[in-house]
């Protein structure tokens, strides 16, 4: 059985984050990945980052992970990073067995820190397992890792702020987005994505969604209805779409494997997008010495990922008495812009998915 | 399809790999997971379901989905849109269930 201080599991924004201030603070830090490469999916957002600066704004999601990986560089003697390496399972006794090309493995750290991300939803409808349908994450990584397109004629499924930005991302790889599809009365990203796409001609169909797909072997059209305030399809507003590929951006769901395995307190939270883990203030499981960071935590954006994995590393590296030089200055930073982040009317949802997640643990 | 023209990426010409599919010969290139090669060459279908039989492409292209597992040198359930492609390789869609 390996051993190492801090066993980090998943290596994109959240996880890339915990490792570097782990490190700063002077604790032993092993990464494991299941891909690759680093990075996660921020090595295929090519659109620029909003919010602050201090979270990277302007800056392309593929650059700001090439920054946290460099950022790792000075600590290669402290820091072992595990590719190709898959978590398979979490338990009590804080033992992490791994695979990595066939080889089995068990790992005892004296600290873990979960940042698995989350996975995509898909949606119920008749022949949602055609070939030619995808997740909008699984679209961008098609044309923007491996330079590939999905198809020729496109329908989106989803406004929210990836719906739209991925619709961008295909128009910009020569992609013909025919419409933007939206169960809900009103767009769900930022009207500045959706201005973008209005402006080249999308039509963005809100109180519409996707019935059914058509296609022998592979998806040949849609056909689309309209809702009802109660969300109930319209009967006689059904149209046909033709396309050669759909995409699906409905959202995301934690990657909670790992902590429901170790028996860890969960709670199912809609807003957050599934089974998020109740944590303490320092990102601390129910499971001592067990901290989350990223989107296992709750489905946000990736600069919260980022922020999240930072306080994260600080507070593990702390529980094995590895102090970060200026751990008070830099934690009160890092939690104001959490909460910077998640003000206003954008992070409403956010606010009220943590509020009934606290609300919960109380209770339970 | 490849994209040819991209306003923020470049995609360079890489060393082509030959490699077969259901015994037909497709061309990939370096760099490319087996799923994105066959996408490339215009193979969207990677497998059929065991018992409905029908027709399966990939959903979610890192890893959750399994909807792209594919028979890879003679080993089954291998995630093709993961696992980089190398001369050589026989890619072969699966229809029955395998142990």
């Amino acid at each position: 059985m390996r051993t190492t201080e801090l066993l980090i599991i998943g290596g994109g924004p959240a996880g890339l984050m915990a490792a570097k201030t782990a490190l700063e603070a002077g604790a032993q830090v092993t990464l494991i990945d299941r891909n690759n490469r680093l990075g996660g999916q921020l090595i295929k957002q090519t659109h620029k980052f909003f919010g602050s600066e201090k979270q990277y704004a302007k800056t392309r999601g593929l650059t700001i992970a090439e920054k946290l990986i460099t950022d790792l560089e000075d600590y290669h003697d402290r820091l072992k990073i595990c590719l190709n390496t898959t978590a398979l399972g979490l338990y009590r006794d804080r033992v992490v067995t791994t695979v990595c090309n066939d080889t089995y493995d068990k790992i005892h750290p004296q600290a873990i820190i979960v940042a698995t991300g989350a996975f995509e939803k898909c949606l119920a409808f008749e022949n949602n397992d055609l070939p030619g349908i995808y997740g909008a994450g699984a679209v961008q990584t098609l044309m923007n890792l491996y330079g590939v397109l999905p198809g020729k004629e496109i329908v989106m499924v989803g406004s929210g702020n990836i719906g739209l930005i991925v619709s961008y991302q295909l128009i910009q790889a020569g992609v013909r987005v025919k419409a933007v599809l939206e169960a809900a009365p009103v767009i769900g990203g930022y009207k500045v994505h959706a201005s973008k796409l209005r402006r080249l001609g999308v039509p963005i169909l809100t109180s519409t969604t996707v019935q059914k797909a058509i296609g022998s072997l592979e998806i040949e059209k849609i056909v689309t209805v309209k809702l009802d305030s109660n969300w109930q399809a319209i009967e006689g507003s059904e149209a046909e779409i033709y396309v050669d590929a759909l995409c699906v951006a409905v959202g995301l769901s934690p990657m909670h494997q790992l902590l429901s395995m170790a028996d860890i307190q969960m709670c199912y939270v809609s807003e957050l997008g599934g089974l998020v883990p109740h944590v303490s203030e320092d990102y601390e499981t129910s499971l001592d010495s067990v901290f989350v960071a990223g989107d296992v935590t709750g489905v946000e954006e990736a600069s919260s990922a980022i922020v999240e994995g930072a306080i994260a590393g600080l507070m593990a590296a702390k529980k094995m008495n590895h102090l970060h030089p200026e751990a008070d200055r830099i934690l009160c930073e890092y939690r104001t812009q959490l909460d910077n982040l998640r003000s206003g009317p954008c992070g409403c949802k956010i606010r009220n998915g943590l509020g009934k997640l606290k609300e919960n643990q109380h209770v339970g | 399809m490849r994209i040819k023209q991209h306003p923020i990426l470049d995609f360079e010409p890489k060393r082509p790999i030959l490699f077969r599919y259901n015994n037909q010969e497709v061309i990939g290139y370096e760099g490319d997971t087996i799923a994105a090669a066959l996408h490339a060459a215009g193979i969207k279908v990677l497998s059929f379901s065991m018992v409905e039989k029908r027709p399966r492409g990939f959903y979610c292209a890192i890893g959750n989905c399994g909807s792209c597992h594919m028979t890879v040198n003679g080993v089954p359930n291998v995630k093709t849109c993961l696992t980089m492609l190398e001369e050589g390789m026989e890619v072969v869609s699966m229809e029955t269930k395998v142990k």
